[in-house]
C-alpha cells in the first residue's frame, strides 16, 4: 500500500513539474516580453523582486525558481485587463466551476451507475437495448449545442428556468465560501429561502448539460463491466450454489464491477471538466472557464497562463487520486508492478 | 445470458429493486418540476427584496460624467448617483429645477444666480458618511474641478472633460462664486443662450466636496470617480468588471420615497443575450434593443417597447476643404443622386424619419418649409456637368464601424450609395477601420465624404449647429464636413447671443436655409429611439437628452 501512495504521489509530483514547466514556457511563446506575460507587471529597471532581479541578469534556471517560488507564495501576477491580483479572481470563480462540476457528477453518478447495472443485468434484453441506444444519442450530443437547446426549450418558449448566472442579482449574498447553496445557508439575510429556491432554479440547466454525456459514459461502463462480471466462473458457481442475489450482488458484482469502473471514471473527469468549462460559457455561469474564455478574448496572457496550469493541475490532481484508490481497493495489485 | 432459473429469481427480486431506485428519481424529478410550476417566472422576485434589473451593454469608464462622454458612462452613474443644478423635462424639453430650485439671469445675460435647495442629504455608504448636506461649497467644487486647471482635482484621473472642452465652456465662464451658503453666482464673458442647457446635461453632475477632502486626507483622490458619492436616487454599493454593478436606494433622497430597493446593472454585451434575458424575466430592461429585434419583442405580450423620435442626425458629409468637394454644385448632384426613401426602407427598416436639415422634427428651430432634396439622376448628371466633370471622378467614402442609433448599418448604406453614385459615373471607394483609427484618419481629413451623425445632449438646437458646422469645430474634431461659412457662423453665434426664442428661430431659419443651399452635407435620417421593458416594471421612459434614467421606475408586481 505504502508503495502505490508512493508510486501516485511520484506520478502527480512529476506531472504538476510538467506543467509548471509548460506553463513557464507558454511566457516565452506568447507575444510581449516573458516577465510581462508572466506577472502582468512591466520590467523597469527599479521592479524589486528577486524574479524581476533574475530577469535582468540572471538565468533562465534562475527565472524558473523564482517562478515557482511566487507561484508556490501566492503571488500569480495580475491580469492585463483589470490588473487586479490573479489569485483573488482565481478563488473567486474556482469555487463556482467545483460546484458546478460537483452536482454534474454526483448527478451523472446516480443515474448512470443503476442504469447502467439495470442493463447490465438485463443484457440482451429490450430494457438493456433501450438503456444502450438513448446512451449512444446522448453521447453523440455535442454539449454546446444541448446547452443552447436545453435554454430554447426550458428558458425561452416555456420560460420555467433561468438562463444565466448563479443567482439572480437581486440577492445579495456575501461571498464566505464561494459556494453559492453553502453561502446562502450560511448567511443571515431575510431572503435566505428564497435565494436558495432561485440558486437550485439556476443550477438545474447547467448540472443537466454537464451530466448529459458523462451519465451516458458511466452507464455504458458499467454495463460492460458488469457483464463481464457476470460472465465469470466465480459468479456462476455462488448461483448454482444457491446463493439469494443480493449477496452474489453485493458481495462479488459490485466490488469486482467497481474495481473495473473505478480506473475509467478517473478519465472521465477531465471530459467531465471540460464540459463544465463550455456549459459555463453558454450559461454565463461565472466560474473558471468562462473568465478563461474571457482571458482568451482579451489575450491576457497571465490569466490564460494561470487558467491553465490550474484547470491542468485539477484534472491531474483528481484523476491521478482516483486512480490511486482504485488501485489501493484492488486485491490483486500485489500482481501489478506498474502504475 | 447464461442465468439458471434461480437466478433469474434473483433478477426478477433485483429489477424490482432497480425501478424503485428509479421511480424515486423520477418522482424527485416530478416534484422539481411542480415546484417549478408553481411560479410562471422563474426569477418571479420574492416578496422580500425588490430591485430593478437592467441589462447593459458594457463596463463604464468611471462613475463620473464630467470626465468621459461615453453613453455607459452616462448611464451608469449621471441619473442614477448624481443630481444637476437643472434638468430637462423629459416630455416637454424645457429646463426644469433639478438641485437648484430657482434662478435668476442678469438683463446683459452675463450672470447667472441660482438659489440652492436645502435639505439635500449625500450618500451614506461604508467609504464615506457625510456630516453636512449639500450646499454652495460641492456646486463650486464640481465646477471648479474643470474650470481651474490648478484645482487639486483637475488632473485626477486624466484631467480631461471632453463635454465642457467641446463647447470651450472653460474659456466662457469668467467666475463661480459663493453668495451664501445656499446661492451661488455665475458669470460669463459672453452671452450664451445654450448655457443653462449645458448646465442640465449628463455632464454637469454635482459631486461632494466633503468626500473630495475626505479622500485627499485619505491620500486616495482617484477614488472620487471610482467610489462615488452623490446626492442622486441611487447610492453606489459594489460593481464587478464583466459582471455586475449594485446601487442601493438613497433612503434620504430629496425628491420622492417610493422606489425599489436595488437597482442592478447586469453588464450583458451580447445583444442577442440581453434580448434573451429580456424574455426569460432576467432582466426587467435592456440596453440598445436591436432594430431587427423590435418585432419580435412588440410581438411578445410581456414585453413592452417605447418608441420616440431621438433627437439625432445620421448625415453624409463631404469633406469640403477638398476639390472637387469644395464646390456646392458637385454636393447638390451627389446628394441628388441618392434615393434617401430606399436608404430609410433598407438600413433604417422604416424605424426613423426622413431628414431634411440637420434639426430634427422634434426641436423648436425646425423649419418644416426647408426644401427637401428629391432622387433626380438627370438633374445631377447635368449639375455634374455644369460643374467640368461630366466624365465623373473617384472619392472615397468613410463607412463607420459601429452602431448608433442614428446609423444602424453604415457600411451596408455605403453600399447603397456607391451604386447610386455608379449611375452618375462617380466611382467610390468604401473606407472603413477600427473605431479609433477612423475617428483619427477624420481629425486628419483623409475622407472625401463620411457617413457619421450625432447624437444631441440636450434640448438647445445650438447643440446641433456649432458642433457640426461651425469653423470652430474643425480643430477639435466634430465638424465633418471641414465647412468653415463666416455667414453660418455669424448667424449661430447671433443666435446663442440672445434669449428671445422668436429671433432665435429667425436664425435658425437662416441657418438652415445656408445649409440648404451649401449642402456641407446631406441628412439622411433622424433614428427613432426603442426602450424595451417588461411588464412588471413603470415609469420608465425615453429620456431624449442622454443616460437612461431609473429615479422615476416603480415595480409593479
Amino acid at each position: 500500500m505504502l508503495t502505490t501512495l508512493l508510486r501516485y504521489f511520484n506520478l502527480i509530483v512529476i506531472t504538476l513539474f510538467i506543467l509548471l514547466l509548460i506553463s513557464f514556457s507558454l511566457a516565452f511563446f506568447f507575444p510581449g516580453e516573458p516577465y510581462t506575460n508572466l506577472t502582468g507587471n512591466i520590467l523597469l529597471e527599479e521592479t524589486v523582486g528577486p524574479l524581476a532581479q533574475a530577469f535582468r541578469e540572471g538565468n533562465i534556471f534562475q527565472q524558473f525558481w523564482y517562478y515557482a517560488k511566487n507561484l508556490s507564495m501566492g503571488d500569480w501576477g495580475v491580469s492585463f485587463s483589470t490588473a487586479l491580483p490573479l489569485y483573488d479572481k482565481i478563488f473567486q470563480t474556482l469555487p463556482a466551476t467545483l460546484e458546478l462540476t460537483f452536482y454534474a457528477a454526483t448527478l451523472s453518478l446516480f443515474i448512470g451507475i443503476p442504469c447502467g447495472m439495470l442493463a447490465g443485468f438485463l443484457h440482451h434484453k429490450k430494457t438493456d437495448y433501450t438503456f444502450m441506444s438513448m446512451s449512444m444519442v446522448m453521447v453523440s450530443f455535442p454539449v454546446f449545442w444541448l446547452a443552447l437547446l436545453l435554454i430554447l426549450i426550458f428558458s425561452l418558449q416555456l420560460n420555467l428556468l433561468p438562463m444565466s448566472g448563479r443567482l439572480s442579482l437581486l440577492y445579495d449574498i456575501p461571498e464566505t465560501s464561494g459556494f453559492v447553496l453553502i453561502d446562502i445557508i450560511n448567511s443571515t439575510v431575510p431572503y435566505r429561502y428564497a435565494a436558495f429556491y432561485d440558486a437550485i432554479q439556476h443550477l438545474i440547466l447547467p448540472t443537466i448539460a454537464v451530466s448529459f454525456i458523462t451519465t451516458a459514459v458511466f452507464l455504458r461502463t458499467t454495463r460492460r463491466a458488469i457483464v463481464d462480471v457476470m460472465a465469470t466462473e466465480y459468479i456462476k458457481t455462488a448461483q448454482t450454489r444457491g446463493l439469494p442475489f443480493y449477496v452474489i450482488f453485493s458481495r462479488h458484482v459490485l466490488r469486482n464491477a467497481m474495481l473495473s469502473i473505478l480506473p475509467l471514471f478517473a478519465i472521465q473527469i477531465s471530459t467531465l471538466v471540460t464540459n463544465v468549462m463550455i456549459v459555463e460559457t453558454v450559461f454565463s455561469w461565472p466560474g473558471i472557464g468562462h473568465w478563461l474564455i474571457q482571458a482568451i478574448y482579451e489575450r491576457d496572457y497571465p490569466a490564460i497562463r494561470i487558467g491553465m496550469l490550474l484547470v491542468s493541475s485539477i484534472v491531474v490532481f483528481f484523476a491521478m487520486s482516483l486512480e490511486c484508490i482504485s488501485r489501493l481497493i484492488d486485491p490483486s495489485r500485489g500482481n501489478k508492478q506498474y502504475a | 445470458m447464461s442465468f439458471g432459473q434461480c437466478s433469474n429469481n434473483a433478477s426478477y427480486r433485483y429489477r424490482s429493486l432497480v425501478i424503485g431506485m428509479l421511480s424515486l428519481v423520477s418522482l424527485l424529478g416530478v416534484a422539481a418540476c411542480s415546484q417549478n410550476n408553481e411560479k410562471n417566472s422563474p426569477t418571479g422576485h420574492s416578496s422580500s427584496i425588490s430591485g430593478v434589473i437592467y441589462c447593459s451593454e458594457s463596463n463604464p469608464g468611471f462613475f463620473n460624467p464630467q470626465i468621459d462622454t461615453s453613453s455607459t458612462t452616462s448611464d451608469a452613474s449621471a441619473h442614477q448617483i448624481y443630481n444637476r443644478l437643472l434638468d430637462f423635462d423629459a416630455q416637454t424639453g424645457r429646463i426644469i429645477p433639478g438641485l437648484a430650485t430657482s434662478w435668476l439671469v442678469s438683463k446683459d445675460g452675463l450672470t447667472y444666480t441660482f438659489q440652492l435647495r436645502r435639505n439635500v442629504a449625500f450618500h451614506t455608504t461604508e467609504y464615506f458618511q457625510p456630516t453636512r448636506n449639500f450646499n454652495a461649497d460641492d456646486v463650486i467644487f464640481s465646477f471648479q474641478r474643470w474650470l481651474d486647471e490648478s484645482h487639486p482635482y483637475h488632473h485626477i484621473n486624466g484631467g480631461l472633460y471632453p463635454y465642457f472642452d467641446s463647447l470651450n465652456l472653460a474659456q466662457t465662464i469668467k467666475s463661480v462664486k459663493r453668495i451664501n451658503g445656499y446661492r451661488i453666482e455665475i458669470s460669463l464673458f459672453q452671452r450664451d443662450s445654450s448655457f443653462l442647457a449645458n448646465l442640465a446635461t449628463d455632464f454637469a453632475a454635482i459631486l461632494s466636496a466633503q468626500y473630495a477632502q475626505h479622500l485627499s486626507i485619505l491620500n486616495k483622490p482617484s477614488d472620487i470617480d471610482f467610489l462615488p458619492i452623490g446626492t442622486g436616487p441611487y447610492q453606489f454599493k459594489e460593481f464587478r468588471k464583466d459582471q455586475f454593478i449594485r446601487f442601493t436606494q438613497h433612503p434620504q433622497y430629496w425628491q420622492q420615497t417610493e422606489r425599489p430597493q436595488q437597482l442592478i446593472f447586469d453588464i450583458t454585451p451580447s445583444s442577442s443575450l440581453r434580448f434573451a434575458k429580456l424574455v426569460t424575466g432576467e432582466c426587467d430592461t435592456i440596453a440598445y434593443p436591436s432594430q431587427t429585434e423590435i418585432e419580435v419583442m412588440q410581438a411578445n405580450p410581456k414585453i413592452i417597447v417605447q418608441e420616440a423620435p431621438g433627437l439625432n442626425i445620421g448625415f453624409w458629409a463631404f469633406n469640403t476643404s477638398k476639390a472637387p468637394f469644395k464646390d456646392p454644385k458637385v454636393r447638390r448632384a451627389l446628394a441628388l443622386a441618392i434615393d434617401k426613401s430606399t436608404i430609410l426602407d433598407a438600413i433604417y427598416f422604416n424605424s426613423a424619419t426622413r431628414a431634411r436639415s440637420i434639426i430634427p422634427p422634434a426641436s423648436w428651430a425646425f423649419s418644416a418649409d426647408i426644401p427637401d432634396l428629391n432622387y433626380n439622376p438627370v438633374k445631377a448628371r447635368q449639375l455634374l456637368k455644369e460643374a467640368g466633370y461630366s466624365n465623373g471622378f473617384n472619392m472615397n467614402l468613410f463607412a463607420m464601424p459601429v452602431v448608433r442609433d442614428y446609423n444602424p448599418d453604415a457600411r451596408r448604406m455605403a453600399e447603397l450609395i456607391r451604386t447610386y453614385l455608379a449611375e452618375i459615373s462617380v466611382t467610390v471607394d468604401i473606407q472603413t477601420s477600427d473605431w479609433d483609427k477612423f475617428r483619427s484618419d477624420l481629425s486628419t481629413g483623409k475622407h472625401d465624404s463620411v457617413l457619421i451623425g450625432w447624437s444631441a445632449d440636450n434640448g438647445d438646437p445650438d447643440n446641433f449647429y456649432r458642433p457640426l458646422l461651425t469653423c470652430a469645430a474643425i480643430p477639435s474634431g466634430t465638424n465633418r464636413a471641414m465647412w468653415c461659412h463666416p455667414e453660418f457662423d455669424a448667424t449661430v453665434n447671433a443666435a446663442i447671443a440672445t434669449d428671445d426664442i422668436d429671433e432665435r428661430k429667425a436664425f435658425y431659419q437662416t441657418a438652415n436655409e445656408i445649409i440648404a443651399r451649401e449642402i456641407p452635407l446631406m441628412p439622411i435620417a433622424h433614428a427613432y429611439r426603442y426602450s424595451v421593458h417588461n411588464d412588471n416594471i413603470q415609469g420608465l421612459t425615453i429620456n431624449p437628452y442622454g443616460g437612461i434614467r431609473f429615479a422615476n421606475v416603480r415595480e409593479s408586481r
